[in-house]
């Protein structure tokens, strides 16, 4: 039942990037190319994508978390550090760079991975390759502050 | 490439990722990531975590096909750069999530909704940055 509900999760996310347009580059990059509004070719699509999500998820959450528990599992899995470090502003402004060259983030080419698209299962495996860089980096950086 | 504005279809989707996110959270009490979901299913520590990434991710892939199934729509992939562009973006995205801790979906619908400092700083952070690059690929650079 556990797999079954993340199945149909997966789908609804997957449908929702597909019906959204997150899904295409072209689509993307013409969002982060504000020089375009004078030309009136820009297209602020995406700005309706992040409105509509949290539109629904901000009232949802609200009423998720009256809940003791969820529903299949026995506890809420939250992140509990709050602090804002530069690895997260350095993180999340690499993100960003990647973002505008390739113009997929990971949610939007997850899915489409569906479409057949050569792009896609090659911007994914650059972007498995990156996970992986960063975790071998991260194995390093432990074990040097360990030392000191 | 011209692109067009698509608010219906755009709110639309939004709308079901955020009914994705809500509904993982009700059930899973997890939060709906794709870095953590790819990053997860790259780890086999936990396998209970593993199969539960992996139903994830395997439903994710399907969504283009259930939109075909109810609309008949096929969603574009319009690529308008280089294939070294895409593989150098996969590289640099894949390294920023994982020092940034999530991405468009973690922090930007998931973190933002349940009003995260980190995440706000997180999108904000991302968002001008993304702008930046373009700018500096099509205008300056000239790509």
């Amino acid at each position: 039942m556990k797999l079954i509900s993340a199945l149909l999760i997966g789908m609804i996310f997957g449908t929702g990037i597909a019906l959204s347009g997150m899904m295409n580059p072209a689509k993307v990059l013409n969002f982060f190319d504000l020089a375009q509004i004078g030309a009136g070719t820009w297209d602020p699509s995406l700005a309706f994508v992040m409105g509509g999500a949290l539109a629904v998820t901000i009232p949802g959450y609200w009423l998720v978390f009256r809940l003791a528990a969820p529903l299949q599992a026995p506890r809420f899995q939250l992140p509990d550090t709050k602090v804002i470090d530069r690895r997260l502003i350095l993180g999340s402004a690499t993100f960003g760079i990647g973002w505008g060259i390739a113009g997929f983030c990971p949610g939007g080419a997850l899915p489409a991975l569906g479409t057949g698209e050569p792009e896609a299962f090659l911007f994914v495996a650059a972007l498995i390759g990156g996970l992986l860089l960063a975790r071998a980096l991260q194995a390093r950086g432990l074990r040097s502050n360990t030392a000191i | 490439m011209i692109t067009d504005f698509t608010p219906w279809q755009s709110l639309g989707g939004g709308a079901l990722i955020g009914l994705a996110a809500v509904l993982l959270m009700a059930l899973h009490g997890r939060i709906l990531g794709a870095t953590g979901i790819l990053g997860g299913v790259l780890r086999f520590a936990d396998m209970d975590d593993w199969r539960l990434k992996a139903a994830l991710l395997v439903g994710m892939a399907m969504g283009p096909l259930v939109l075909v199934a109810l609309t008949g729509q096929t969603p574009a992939v319009e690529i308008p750069i280089s294939t070294l562009a895409i593989v150098l973006g996969g590289v640099v995205v894949g390294l920023g999530v994982s020092y940034g801790g999530g991405c468009t979906s973690g922090h930007g619908v998931c973190g933002n909704a349940r009003f995260s400092r980190r995440s706000m700083v997180a999108t904000v952070t991302f968002m001008a940055t993304a702008f930046a690059t373009v700018y500096l690929t099509r205008h300056v650079m000239g790509v």
